[in-house]
C-alpha cells in the first residue's frame, strides 16, 4: 500500500515537473509569438480557417450584388450609349454627306446657268450684229441707187450740153464759113457750105 | 494630382514617424493588417458576422456602383468624365474577351467584367492606408479562381461533350510522347486555380506587407526615417500599378481558360 | 539572444525562400527584355502582342510568389 502510495505520488510529482517545463516552454512559445506575431495576430491571417466561412460568404454575396447590378443597370445602359452614340455618327456622316451632295448640285446648278447666260448672250450679240449688218446693206443699196440715178442724169445732161455744144459748133462753123467764101469774093450756096462743114466735121474731126 | 497625394501622405507619414511613441524600437507586424476581426464587438467570428471583410466588401459594391450606375447616370452621347472611364472599362474588357477568348464567348461577359471590376476596386481600395485588402486573402481569391475552374471545366464539357478532353491529348505531337504529355497536360490544367488565385493574393499580399516592413522602419529611425518613407512612396507607385496589372491579368487568364474550353482543339 | 535552434531554421529558410524572389525577377527581366527587343525590330506588330506580354509575366511572377509564401509560411505560419 505505502508503496504505491509512495508510486502514485512520485507519478504525480513527475507529471506535474512535465507539465510545468510544459507550460514553460508554452510561455516561451506565446513570447516568441507576442514578439514577431503581435497579440492577437497568430501567424498568418491567411491561413485562419476559422474565418473561411465567413469570408467565403461574404465575398459570394458581394459578387452576386455586383453581377446583377451590371447585368440589370450597367451593362445595357453603356451599351445602349454606345449604340446610340455610333448611331449618331453614322447619321451625321450620312447628313454631311447629302449637304455635300446638295452642294455639289447647287455648284452644277450655277455652272449651267452661267453657261446659258453666256450663250445667250452670244445669241444677242450675234442676232445685233446681223441686224446692223442688214441695215447697212440696205443703206448702201439706197445710196447706190440713188448715185446710180443721179450720175444717169449727169450723163443725160452733159450729152444734151455735148449735143448742144456740137451744134452751135457747126452753126458757128457754117455761118463762119459762109462769111469767109463771102469774104473772099466767091459766092456759095448755103447748102454747100453746111454740107461741107458737117462732112469736115464728121470726117476730120 | 497624385504626384501631390503622395508627397502629402509621405509628408504626414514623416510627422507621424517623429510624434508616434506608441511603438518605439524596430516591433514589425507587417501580417497585423490582414486580421479578420468582426465590426461590432469582439465576439467568435460565425459565417454571417458582419467583419472588415464584409465592410470594404460592401465598399467595392458601392465603388462599382458609383462608376456604373452613378457615372452613367447622365447616358450622354458626349460622355463625362466617369461616364468615360465607365465606357473605357467596358470596351477594354469586351475587346478582351472578344480577341481571346472569341466571339462565342461573350454570353460570359457580364460575368468576366463582374470579376474584374470587383479585383479592380478591391485592389485600389486595399491601397488606402489603414485599410483593409480583401483581395489579399487566399480565401477570397482561391473562390474566384475555383469558381472560373469549375464553370470552364463543366462548360467544356458541356459545350464538346468527351471531345474537352482532346484538350489533353497533343495530337502535334509524336505519338509515343502523348501519353506522358497528356498527364503534363492534366496536372498544369489542375494547378491552374491554385496559381490563378495565389498569383493574385500573393501578389497584394507582398505588396502590403513590404509597405508594412518599411513603414516599421519609418516608425524606428526618427528623423533618418525620410528614407524609408521615400521607399514607401515609391512601392506605392508600385503597387498602384500591381494592383491594375493583377486584375488585368486574373480576367485576362479566365479569357484563356473560357477559350480552352469553348475550343478545346489546339 | 533567446530562441531555439527550430526557429533559427525557420528563419534561414525563410531567407533560402526569398531568393526564389530574385530568380523569378531574372525571369521577369527576359520576358519583358525580348519583348521589347522584338517590338523595337518590328513594332507594327507589338501591339497586338501586349496580351501575351502580360501573360508571359504573369506566369514568370507566380512562380516567385509562391517562393514568397513559402518564406511568409515559415516566417508565420509554422
Amino acid at each position: 500500500m505505502e508503496h504505491e502510495e509512495e508510486a502514485t505520488e512520485a507519478a504525480g510529482h513527475a507529471a506535474e515537473a512535465t507539465d510545468a517545463a510544459h507550460g514553460a516552454a508554452d510561455a516561451a512559445h506565446g513570447a516568441a509569438d507576442a514578439a514577431h506575431g503581435g497579440a492577437e495576430a497568430v501567424g498568418m491571417p491567411q491561413l485562419d480557417f476559422s474565418t473561411f466561412p465567413n469570408q467565403i460568404f461574404w465575398l459570394v454575396v458581394t459578387l452576386i450584388l455586383i453581377y446583377l447590378v451590371l447585368v440589370r443597370i450597367g451593362l445595357p445602359r453603356v451599351s445602349a450609349v454606345l449604340a446610340e452614340r455610333s448611331g449618331t455618327i453614322t447619321n451625321d456622316l450620312a447628313a454631311a454627306e447629302d449637304l455635300k451632295r446638295q452642294a455639289e448640285e447647287a455648284e452644277a446648278a450655277y455652272e449651267k446657268a452661267l453657261a446659258d447666260a453666256r450663250t445667250q448672250a452670244q445669241d444677242i450679240a450675234a442676232k445685233t450684229r446681223a441686224e446692223i449688218q442688214t441695215d447697212i446693206d440696205e443703206a448702201i443699196a439706197r445710196a447706190d441707187a440713188q448715185i446710180a440715178e443721179k450720175s444717169k442724169e449727169s450723163e443725160a445732161r452733159i450729152a444734151e450740153i455735148e449735143a448742144g455744144a456740137m451744134q452751135s459748133v457747126e452753126e458757128v462753123a457754117r455761118d463762119v464759113a459762109a462769111e469767109i467764101v463771102k469774104a473772099l469774093g466767091g459766092s456759095a450756096k448755103a447748102d454747100d457750105v453746111s454740107g461741107a462743114v458737117s462732112s469736115r466735121l464728121r470726117g476730120g474731126a | 494630382m497624385v504626384a501631390y497625394i503622395l508627397v502629402a501622405l509621405a509628408v504626414l507619414m514623416f510627422v507621424l514617424a517623429l510624434t508616434g511613441t506608441e511603438n518605439p524600437g524596430l516591433a514589425i507586424h507587417p501580417m497585423d493588417q490582414f486580421v479578420v476581426k468582426p465590426l461590432f464587438g469582439d465576439g467568435p467570428i460565425h459565417w454571417y458576422t458582419p467583419t472588415n471583410v464584409t465592410l470594404w466588401l460592401g465598399l467595392a459594391i458601392l465603388a462599382v456602383i458609383a462608376l456604373m450606375v452613378m457615372g452613367t447616370r447622365g447616358r450622354a452621347v458626349i460622355p463625362s468624365r466617369g461616364q468615360s472611364i465607365a465606357e473605357l472599362a467596358y470596351g477594354f474588357i469586351r475587346k478582351m474577351v472578344e480577341d481571346v477568348a472569341g466571339r462565342d464567348a461573350l454570353p460570359y461577359f457580364p460575368y468576366i467584367f463582374t470579376v474584374f471590376l470587383f479585383i479592380v476596386m478591391s485592389n485600389f481600395l486595399g491601397l488606402i492606408p489603414t485599410s483593409f485588402a480583401t483581395t489579399s486573402h487566399i480565401a477570397v481569391t482561391a473562390v474566384l479562381a475555383l469558381a472560373v475552374f469549375l464553370s470552364v471545366t463543366i462548360l467544356g464539357f458541356v459545350k464538346n461533350g468527351a471531345g474537352f478532353l482532346s484538350l489533353f491529348w497533343v495530337s502535334s505531337a509524336p505519338l509515343a510522347l502523348r501519353p506522358i504529355l497528356a498527364v503534363i497536360e492534366l496536372i498544369s490544367y489542375f494547378v491552374r486555380p491554385v496559381s490563378h488565385s495565389i498569383r493574385l493574393g500573393g501578389n497584394i499580399m507582398a505588396g502590403h506587407a513590404v509597405l508594412k516592413v518599411f513603414a516599421g522602419f519609418a516608425g524606428a529611425l526618427g528623423l533618418a526615417s525620410i528614407a524609408p518613407i521615400f521607399g514607401i512612396l515609391a512601392i506605392y507607385g508600385l503597387e498602384l500599378l500591381v494592383a491594375f496589372i493583377q486584375a488585368y491579368v486574373f480576367t485576362i487568364l479566365t479569357c484563356v481558360y473560357l477559350r480552352d474550353a469553348l475550343h478545346p482543339h489546339h | 539572444m533567446e530562441g531555439d535552434i527550430a526557429s533559427m531554421g525557420q528563419f534561414i529558410g525563410a531567407g533560402l525562400a526569398a531568393i526564389g524572389s530574385g530568380a523569378s525577377a531574372i525571369g521577369v527581366g527576359h520576358v519583358a527584355g525580348n519583348f521589347l527587343a522584338g517590338a523595337l525590330r518590328n513594332p507594327s506588330a507589338a501591339a497586338g502582342q501586349t496580351a501575351t506580354l502580360f501573360i508571359g509575366i504573369a506566369f514568370a511572377e507566380a512562380l516567385g510568389i509562391f517562393a514568397f509564401l513559402v518564406a511568409l509560411l515559415l516566417m508565420f505560419a509554422v
